[in-house]
């Protein structure tokens, strides 16, 4: 069934959520979908069930205001259809989706993404191996499902989501057997002239990460400036080889490795769109290219929340509020004026949200190995090859990604790329000495998830009935 | 590999995984009762026949496929249980017409 709405929005998250309860309010006639069972993102996740339950204590603040967001969300009115994936979106704008296995397609004037991020790959030798896992999805276990690891975990990463998984695992009475810190030597030094903005803007999340840092290191045994690791096993993971940059090197026994180096924007569906990136040199990674409301090179195609570049939960819901009160006015629900005058308390907000961001950024910065890994990892999980097969694509010719991907088959499988388009670009800079950023990625093209054959068909059936 | 918290109540339900019953709890999603349910895999690659199991568990990585329901190449990590479902191990090259 083909249908027609003044905006869709692609995620549930801070920033889709909030973005709806502003346009809705303003009279817009809009549509939310989103692959997850229920509302609330990544970092909202499953909150609804959880918020009334124990696991919220653990789970901590920030967690547990998530609440009323969504239930401001849910009271909105707005069309919200959960378990939907996006599988193409075409610039005019009508968007194609697939929810339990059918197919249908939305008219829409106006497509906010509030897709989010992922994990940054962190691609090492093991990596693929049964028993190695990232935070992130450690951390979704816990919330989704209340699981937590049946024996002692080694967590390997930087950034604040592994010292707060941490300290969430012991408060469920879960064990770390160690915390392998891979933050370089010097990051300190690096991140200073942005302290001052960090203390000034968000003092509280400061003091609330150095809490969780100095309780891992009074109850769990942490290893310093961990420069490579590496997971073993035949069938799964056995044991972890890790070095440190002044040398040290130990091999552990291990069942489970949780990995974890930073974020970065999702950004499949606005390459789809053929929207322009640019290059994010504090995040080391590519972003839509925004203007103040978070309109993309596109008319009409807005991008709000870590989608726009990794801000946290916070940032995305006023990014969301700014974005719904541009496309409002765009279509004449709400003047040019007062669009502004909304919008003036919301931007001073989002300054103060975003005033942490360069500390962390540079604090956190991954070390080297996170882009180029040693020869003999795989660098595609989906087609299994190898860092040294994509080196050997250099040639005179200088290929990108696009014509390594042509030769390699790297990109080519069911992830399209998600996992593999930075390390192929980071190798490929490397070895021809190149910039990332004038390298670029894969193109993207549809579908955005795979669909089957006869998904296709049925769409094609109903599209030729007017 | 995982294990659930005592505190942890819901409607449970019974899933077959390979066709052993296993209980879950509603709104969990398949590839978590695959990471509590030995052997910790989802699928084997179609290149390698290495095995796979859930990687990042947000829909991004395709390491949690399995055959769901008769369905082939389900992202188990996206799709939450329901009572009576047949999930089994994924070996190899999907059928792409199912
Ligand atoms: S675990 Fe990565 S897609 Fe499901």
């Amino acid at each position: 069934m083909s249908r027609r709405v003044d905006l869709l929005i692609v995620g549930a998250g801070p920033a889709g959520m909030s973005a709806a309860v502003v346009a809705k309010r303003h009279g817009l006639d809009v549509l939310v979908v989103d692959e997850q069972p229920s509302p609330g993102g990544q970092i909202w996740r499953n909150i609804e069930t959880v918020a009334a339950t124990a696991r919220a204590d653990l789970l901590g603040k920030a967690y547990a205001e998530g609440a009323a967001v969504v239930r401001q969300f849910r009271a909105s009115g707005v069309d919200y259809e959960p378990g939907t994936q996006v599988w193409y979106v075409e610039a005019g704008a009508r968007a194609f989706l697939r929810r339990g296995g059918s197919a249908s397609s939305v008219a829409a004037d106006r497509v906010l993404l509030a897709t989010g991020a992922q994990e940054r790959p962190v691609p090492f030798p093991g990596w693929t191996l049964p028993g190695v896992m990232t935070v992130g999805a450690a951390q979704i276990v816990l919330k989704s499902s209340g699981q937590v690891p049946d024996k002692p975990v080694w967590i390997a990463g930087s950034g604040p989501l592994p010292l707060l998984y941490a300290v969430q695992l012991l408060q469920a009475g879960g064990q770390i057997a160690g915390f392998l810190d891979t933050t370089p030597p010097g990051r300190a030094v690096a991140a200073m002239v942005a302290l001052p903005a960090a203390l000034f803007g968000a003092p509280g999340d400061l003091l609330k990460g150095l809490g969780w840092i100095i309780r891992l290191r009074r109850q769990v045994p942490c290893v310093r400036h961990v420069a490579e690791i590496e997971a073993i096993g035949e069938h799964g993971l056995e044991s972890i080889r890790y070095v440190t940059t002044d040398g040290r090197a130990a091999t552990v026994p291990a069942d489970l490795l949780l990995v974890h180096e930073g974020l970065v924007p999702t950004i499949h569906p606005t390459l789809a769109l053929g929207c322009r990136h640019v290059w994010n040199s504090e995040q080391d990674s590519f972003a839509p290219e925004l203007d103040g409301w978070g309109e993309t090179s596109e008319r009409h195609v807005f991008v709000a929340g870590d989608g726009a570049g990794i801000g946290g939960a916070r940032a995305a819901c006023l990014r969301g509020e700014l974005a719904a009160l541009r496309i409002t006015a765009s279509t004449g629900r709400l003047s040019e004026v007062a669009a502004e005058a909304f919008a003036k308390p919301i931007r001073s907000r989002l300054a103060d949200a975003l005033s942490p961001r360069a500390f962390l950024d540079r604090y956190y910065r991954p070390r080297p190995a996170v882009f180029v890994p040693p020869d003999h990892t795989i660098a595609c999980r989906c087609e299994e090859v190898r860092v040294a097969t994509i080196r050997e694509q250099v040639s005179a010719s200088r290929p990108g990604p696009n014509q390594v991907k042509a030769f390699t088959r790297a990109g080519m499988g069911p992830c399209q790329g998600r996992q593999c388009g930075y390390t192929v670009a980071h190798v490929l800079a490397a070895a021809e000495g190149r910039a990332v950023p004038d390298l670029g990625l894969y193109r993207v093209r549809p579908p955005l998830k795979p669909v089957t054959l006869g998904e296709l068909a049925a769409l094609d059936m109903m599209d030729s009935v007017p | 590999m995982f294990r659930k918290l005592d505190q942890d109540t819901g409607s449970s339900l019974t899933v077959h995984v390979d066709g052993h019953p296993v209980l879950a709890i509603a709104g969990e999603s398949v590839a978590a009762v695959l990471l509590r349910q030995a052997p910790f895999w989802a699928r084997t690659t179609p290149v390698s026949g290495a095995r796979r199991a859930p990687y990042c568990m947000m829909g991004v990585c395709f390491d949690c496929l399995a055959v769901v329901d008769g369905v082939s190449s389900v992202q188990t990590c996206l799709a939450p249980v329901r009572e009576g479902m047949r999930i089994e191990r994924q070996q190899g090259r999907p059928d792409v017409t199912s």
